[in-house]
């Protein structure tokens, strides 16, 4: 007996595509990756753990994961609020806005970067004014947080609008006839609603954040142990030829990308879930 | 009496639409909060760019991208992204038919495999082929022996660039495809039409503006790639160089006039994609709503 792998259908090509398709998946993305842990597995335990920990290197993860974090939480923040007012209001201009958020996608990295280091470097237009109030931004982590920022903001703005959108009016005409205040609608009604797509943009405006480079490599000052990103790290070791080095930190970077990518997952598959009950 | 009665729904009305909206105040508070983080963020950097392109004149700003470094760049961002945009064009199309089309096991599965490369960082995207071409890399020895140079020219290039662009096109296919059905395609064979005939009369006219809006943003990618490629080039001036890589030479070198002029084409580029990606969204909505129109006129 043939178990059916696929279940019968008039249309053609379905060899031919997915031949296709998986011949060009495995010989461009997964042979490549492969590589990359086979390479990590072969090197013996101990290399690989004193390469993927030193102190430099640990330094590194923690700023990259604390700057993320910090841009990431920031676009949650105002990454609401646009949302909020792109979908509910209307004002002069909504609609350039609107497609203006995309930008940060759009832009080359390598743009973005060396715009804003001149826009926050201390004679810039913004970082002189914020200088002269003694924050210096550029060649500083909060710097790094500024990129970061710049390019996390679509991934909660565009996440968040068909949430909104969703949202049943009739849910918040019912809390307002049971008397509660519109905070209280927000908080208790429209919060809960909007929480996953919240924490699904939250979570991949963190993950673009870990392995950004192009941008942030500018507005930092680039210093071991201070201000320098992992992705930065990771070239710093191939210029000094040391592939080991290199390679055990980029394990250890896509796995934190994976947990990302399946946390993000269990989010939506909740989300459904719940919405179906 | 009849006078308050009429009075009464539509006070109520009156408190329905207040209900779900903000007070006045505090609905131009979020607007202005937005308003400014989009400023900042957003319109201020973008202004910023064409500013110090131009900041010392048109004549300087035209000198600057007619060097001979800065055409030899504009050259190879070019041919890159011919290369490379058609590839994964076809890619695209041919995972989309295969996933949308046919029910199979394991779909799920190959869709976040597809998607893999956008979760991985530009720098790993590079890596992963200077392990596999470099000079002490997997095949690096037998290319040394043939005199095929991969890593530091063109093919490595290409080849980072394939593997950051991979997904658009096939991840904008796939749910516009799966939302569109087989029935047409279905109807077409009953009729006796080939497989490629199918596809040509009656997909590609379904699916013509999603898949145009995913070259675009492939397009996109692939020109302004920074990291996946600065790992794989070599930065040789004139020779593998794109764009991106020629900015950040001339940035570092102080020059900054002629680092933002060549970010301000980049920067152009990113503007088209915006405006065509904003229609083309609204074209696929529509075309969307067609294809649930004539799903609901069926018996």
């Amino acid at each position: 007996m043939r178990i059916a792998l696929r279940r019968h259908s008039v249309l053609p090509g379905f060899g031919l595509t997915m031949g296709f398709t998986l011949m060009y998946l495995g010989l461009v993305v997964l042979i490549p990756l492969a590589a990359l842990f086979l390479k990590s597995a072969g090197v013996g335990w101990e290399h690989f753990w004193s390469a993927a920990w030193n102190p430099r290197v640990v330094a590194s993860y923690k700023l990259s994961f604390g700057a993320s974090l910090a841009g990431a939480a920031i676009n949650a923040v105002f990454g609401l609020v646009v949302a909020w007012v792109l979908v509910r209001y209307t004002f002069p201009g909504k609609a350039i806005f609107d497609a203006m958020v995309d930008l940060p996608f759009a832009l080359p990295t390598a743009v973005s970067g060396i715009t804003l280091t001149s826009l926050y470097a201390p004679q810039g237009w913004i970082g002189s004014r914020l200088a002269a109030m003694g924050i210096p931004v550029a060649y500083t982590p909060l710097g790094i947080v500024v990129a970061l920022t710049f390019i996390g903001l679509p991934f909660v703005v565009r996440t968040l609008q068909p949430a909104i959108e969703d949202l049943e009016p009739e849910l918040e005409e019912a809390a307002a006839s049971l008397g509660a205040t519109r905070l209280q609608t927000f908080l208790r009604v429209i919060l809960p609603t909007i929480l996953p797509a919240l924490l699904t943009g939250f979570a991949m405006s963190f993950a673009r954040g870990l392995g950004e480079y192009g941008s942030v490599v500018f507005i930092s000052a680039n210093l071991p142990m201070k201000t320098e990103i992992t992705p930065l790290l990771i070239v710093t070791k191939l210029e000094e030829h040391d592939t080991v080095g290199a390679c055990a930190i980029a394990v250890v970077m896509l796995s934190a990308s994976f947990a990302i990518l399946l946390l993000i997952n269990l989010i939506q598959w909740w989300s459904r879930r719940h919405r179906e009950a | 009496m009849s006078e308050a009665a009429i009075r009464i729904p539509s006070a109520a009305q009156a408190r329905s639409h207040a209900a779900i909206t903000e007070p006045r105040l505090v609905r131009w508070a979020l607007i202005g909060v937005a308003l400014v983080f989009l400023g900042l963020f957003l319109v201020v950097p973008l202004v910023a760019v064409f500013a110090q392109a131009l900041a010392k004149g048109l004549a300087v700003y035209g000198q600057s991208l007619v060097t001979r470094d800065s055409l030899a760049a504009i050259r190879l961002t070019l041919l890159v992204a011919v290369l490379v945009v058609p590839l994964n064009t076809v890619f695209g199309v041919a995972a989309a038919w295969a996933i949308s089309k046919f029910e199979f096991v394991g779909k799920q599965l190959l869709i976040t495999l597809i998607d893999l490369p956008f979760s991985v960082s530009p720098v790993i995207s590079g890596l992963i082929f200077i392990l596999l071409f470099g000079r002490n890399g997997w095949l690096g020895p037998w290319l040394a022996a043939h005199d095929y140079k991969v890593i530091f020219a063109l093919p490595g290039i290409v080849l980072a660039t394939l593997f950051v662009t991979f997904p658009f096109v096939a991840r904008e296919l796939i749910p516009l495809m799966q939302a569109q059905g087989t029935e047409e395609e279905e109807a077409a064979r009953v009729l006796g039409a080939g497989g490629w005939q199918t596809f040509r009369r009656v997909t590609l006219p379904n699916i013509k503006w999603g898949l145009l809006y995913g070259v675009i943003l492939a397009n996109g990618r692939a020109m302004g790639e920074f990291g996946a490629v600065s790992v794989v080039s070599g930065h040789i001036r004139g020779q593998t160089n794109t764009m991106p890589l020629h900015v950040e030479i001339l940035y570092n070198e102080y020059n900054l006039v002629a680092a933002f002029s060549v970010a301000s084409l980049l920067a152009s580029l990113a503007l088209v994609t915006l405006v065509l990606k904003a229609v083309l969204q609204w074209k696929v909505a529509r075309q969307l709503a067609l294809a649930a129109d004539a799903g609901g006129m069926k018996p």
